[in-house]
């Protein structure tokens, strides 16, 4: 048994955490990509890009002219305007962790809340390319260290499971935002890459992830479009992948219908989205087209949330 | 009172008392750097592991950290034995006081204590008279302020009946010594204080209300995480094993208190509340609080939840009845206080009015109704202006104010800077009252204040604090 509030404390802490991550990985991403040829002077504005894939282009455009390096970093990792910012997101994350502080573990809030001291050390301003690099390894080792801490150290209840559910929710969120924004470079009709500029794309793309290596290692095959979706989508192998974060979804969600006795909406719908990611091959899921799948896979990630929300944390 | 001031170590002479020897050694040979880094090391633990408090309007300063001395101060077994033989009979007496002024109200017919300091008080709930609460028990949990003037008595500076806070610092305190300093552990015999939370839990479980499940629901109650005492609520949550519910976690069906959990409403039958009445239902005292639970005090009334401490007990603790407490304990117990008042002046009484009037620069003079070390006047550190202003203040509503002689408080040696010099101190004990039992972990919240020569420990004004260590006697 948990406080509602608590458990939604918990689950955002969790989703907080994890979206600071995906922030500096959308970050390392556009720095990388705008450094290689042809990067900033195409008719594509990486910088402006990165924001996109955040789903925060309309509040960056209400608060600066142009999307350069300085005012993306700005923006992304320190603005105060911006609730998916990194200083925002550990801000969140750590009145979150505050309020709910006797759900945590003592090295979970002191691993939170040392990354909240130690953010004070990264200013906003300008940032040389090795200081944003160093900025965002911190960002994810502080992830990292949250992470770890939680898996060491938390009792296996109900606690556990809505930090888990917040986490997998968000990175499902994620992995689906920045396929997304890069949906173009899945056009069915092309089996293989025409361009430099694309295989940078793509294999960023696996960078941002973390799967690079990963794909070569389930896939032994130079980048395909094709491969690269089935990877993050379809592998639950990949721990970004869609159907990863929905196997531990369902998984924490029976957890928790188990120890309380009872099923619920929020069971349901986790159950009949793994399914479809379960029973599916790439071409039978994107039949509509990439953008039709994933527009419908964000709405039900949404409503889950939701549904989550309804059934215990209200 | 004046004369030359007491140190706990030593003494008025210069001698070192015995319980300090190994203190005192310890202090010879330590390199004051490498206090330094201790100091800081320990500044460091307690930032991380996020003792903070906030300064009521202090916005800049969200969250500050107490100061803490790493020199403890040091009681011996037998100084404890008679302090807690006080500290068991004052607050026997409070809780006595307590259920006579709700209930038949024979200390004001037999005229021992003025009728208006009772029923006039802010502080007196009207809503709790006729109320029978289990054991007759108000101030389950009291903070009581102790100081010392020389190696003989123990005076009661004031009494905390309502929340009393900074028990988690005497842990905390504790718990850092320990790691900072391991040595010092293994030459002392310390009586340990670890154990206050299964105590605070056995004493609160044990007013459980009648109908409530052998193993009763406890609940700790905060206003939030913007309460300056907010760590402390989570802190003593978490070492109590129990739910830390804000307002909004509580509702009341049918006079029961249930908390929302992930598992449906759930029965709470003993609130731990860190939130003052005023603020505890907006149906039965300020509309306007968002922080408390609408029906809560009908529940409470019904006898269907215990509240820790009881609604009302502040009629016992303002400055003005602490005047009288030496005649509510000779009332009630039939007894001579072992805790001695500190000589106080009410300024309600003309002649004392007067004296005062004319003795401001020497004197301490405080707010009835004050805490926290708001609002008080230090004479002999206020400049003519101040004293002057403070004078209209006073006569202007003069049963508002109490007035003390400026007390040397004892000093403890402490660590300041580049090495260690006396500064005052004073002492709180935490006294649970449970059903017809008393339990008091051996020490307490040990206040410093860091400034040369300043009297006023409290932390909202610079204080600090130490780890206090009650030892077997020395040669026993």
């Amino acid at each position: 048994m948990l406080l509602s509030r608590h458990a939604d404390s918990l689950f955002w802490l969790a989703r907080y955490m994890e979206r600071a991550e995906n922030t500096a990985r959308v970050l390392e991403t556009a720095s990388r990509l705008a450094s290689v040829p042809n990067g900033t002077s195409g008719a594509r504005n990486e910088w402006e890009a990165a924001v996109d894939a955040t789903g925060a282009l309309d509040l960056f455009k209400s608060l600066y002219d142009e999307a350069t390096p300085r005012t993306v970093v700005d923006f992304l990792a320190f603005s105060p305007n911006n609730p998916s910012s990194i200083r925002s997101c550990f801000e969140m994350g750590r009145n979150n962790a505050r309020s709910v502080r006797t759900a945590l573990t003592i090295d979970m809030w002191e691993t939170i809340n040392s990354s909240w001291l130690e953010l004070r050390r990264f200013q906003t301003g300008k940032m040389t390319r090795q200081e944003l690099n160093g900025f965002i390894n911190w960002v994810k080792e502080a992830s990292l260290r949250f992470d770890g801490s939680a898996y060491r150290t938390m009792l296996r209840n109900d606690a556990y499971y809505f930090l888990r559910l917040g986490s997998y929710i968000e990175r499902a969120d994620f992995t689906a935002r920045i396929l997304d924004a890069r949906s173009s470079l899945f056009d069915p009709t092309r089996e293989t890459i025409s361009g430099s500029l694309e295989y940078y794309q793509l294999s960023s793309l696996l960078r941002c992830v973390s799967a690079l290596t990963s794909y070569h290692w389930v896939y032994r095959e130079s980048l395909r479009p094709h491969l690269i979706a089935d990877l993050m989508i379809l592998r639950e192998q990949m721990p970004r992948s869609l159907a990863h974060c929905y196997e531990n979804i369902t998984r924490f969600l029976d957890s928790l219908a188990r120890d309380y006795g009872r099923q619920g909406p929020a069971q349901r719908s986790a159950r009949a989205t793994y399914g479809r990611l379960q029973n599916a091959d790439y071409a039978a899921l994107t039949d509509a087209g990439l953008d039709e799948f994933l527009a419908g896979f964000l709405a039900d990630n949404g409503r889950l949330g939701a549904a989550i929300a309804d059934q215990y944390l209200g | 009172m004046a004369g030359p001031i007491f140190d706990e170590m030593s003494g008025v002479d210069g001698a070192c008392r015995p319980a300090y020897a190994a203190i005192k050694t310890w202090l010879e040979d330590s390199d004051p750097a490498d206090m330094k880094r201790r100091q800081e090391e320990a500044e460091f633990l307690f930032r991380r592991i996020g003792i903070t408090f906030a300064v009521y309007g202090d916005a800049a300063a969200e969250e500050r950290i107490i100061p803490f001395d790493i020199v403890p101060r040091v009681l011996t077994s037998r100084e404890w034995a008679d302090l807690s033989d006080g500290l068991t009979q004052r607050v026997r007496a409070l809780n006595m006081f307590l259920a006579d002024v709700y209930g038949k109200g024979e200390i004001v017919r037999a005229g021992i204590v003025p009728e208006e300091l009772i029923f006039r008080n802010p502080a007196f709930q009207p809503a709790m008279v006729g109320v029978k609460l289990p054991y007759d028990m108000y101030v389950h949990i009291a903070g009581i302020d102790i100081i010392r003037t020389d190696d003989k008595d123990f005076y009661v500076l004031e009494d905390n009946a309502r929340t009393p806070s900074g028990v988690s610092y005497m842990l905390e305190n504790r718990d850092v010594m320990m790691r900072l300093f391991p040595d010092l552990f293994a030459e002392h015999q310390i009586r340990p204080v670890e154990n206050y939370p299964d105590e605070l839990l056995a004493t609160l479980r044990s007013l459980a209300p009648r109908s409530a499940p052998s193993e009763p629901t406890v609940a700790l109650m905060t206003p939030g995480p913007l309460n300056s005492a907010y760590y402390e609520h989570s802190f003593l949550a978490d070492r109590l094993g129990v739910e830390l519910v804000e307002g909004r976690d509580l509702f009341v069906r049918d006079n029961i208190v249930y908390m929302r959990t992930t598992e449906g409403p759930k029965r709470v039958d003993v609130i731990y509340r860190r939130i003052d009445d005023d603020f505890l239902d907006p149906l039965a005292f300020r509309p306007d609080s968002v922080l408390g639970v609408p029906g809560l005090m009908a529940a409470y009334r019904a006898g269907n939840v215990t509240l820790s401490n009881a609604v009302g007990t502040g009629v016992a603790d303002d400055k003005a009845v602490y005047t009288y407490m030496p005649e509510i304990v000779r009332f009630y117990l039939g007894e001579e206080p072992k805790l001695k008042n500190v000589p106080t002046w009410r300024c309600r009484e003309p002649d004392a009015l007067k004296y005062v009037l004319e003795h401001l620069p020497e004197l301490v003079v405080k707010e009835v109704h004050g805490s926290g070390g708001y609002g008080m006047l230090v004479g002999p550190k206020a400049d003519k202006a101040q004293i002057a202003a403070f004078a209209e203040k006073l006569k202007a509503d003069p049963a508002g104010f109490i007035a003390q002689p400026t007390l040397a408080l004892s000093t403890s040696p402490t660590f300041v800077g580049e090495g260690v010099a006396p500064r005052h101190v004073d002492l709180r004990p935490f006294v649970l009252s449970g059903a017809n039992k008393v339990r008091i972990v051996p020490g307490g919240l040990t206040r410093v204040a860091l400034k040369e020569g300043s009297l006023v420990v409290n932390s909202s004004q610079g204080g600090g604090t130490k780890d206090t260590w009650i030892i077997e006697d020395p040669g026993a």
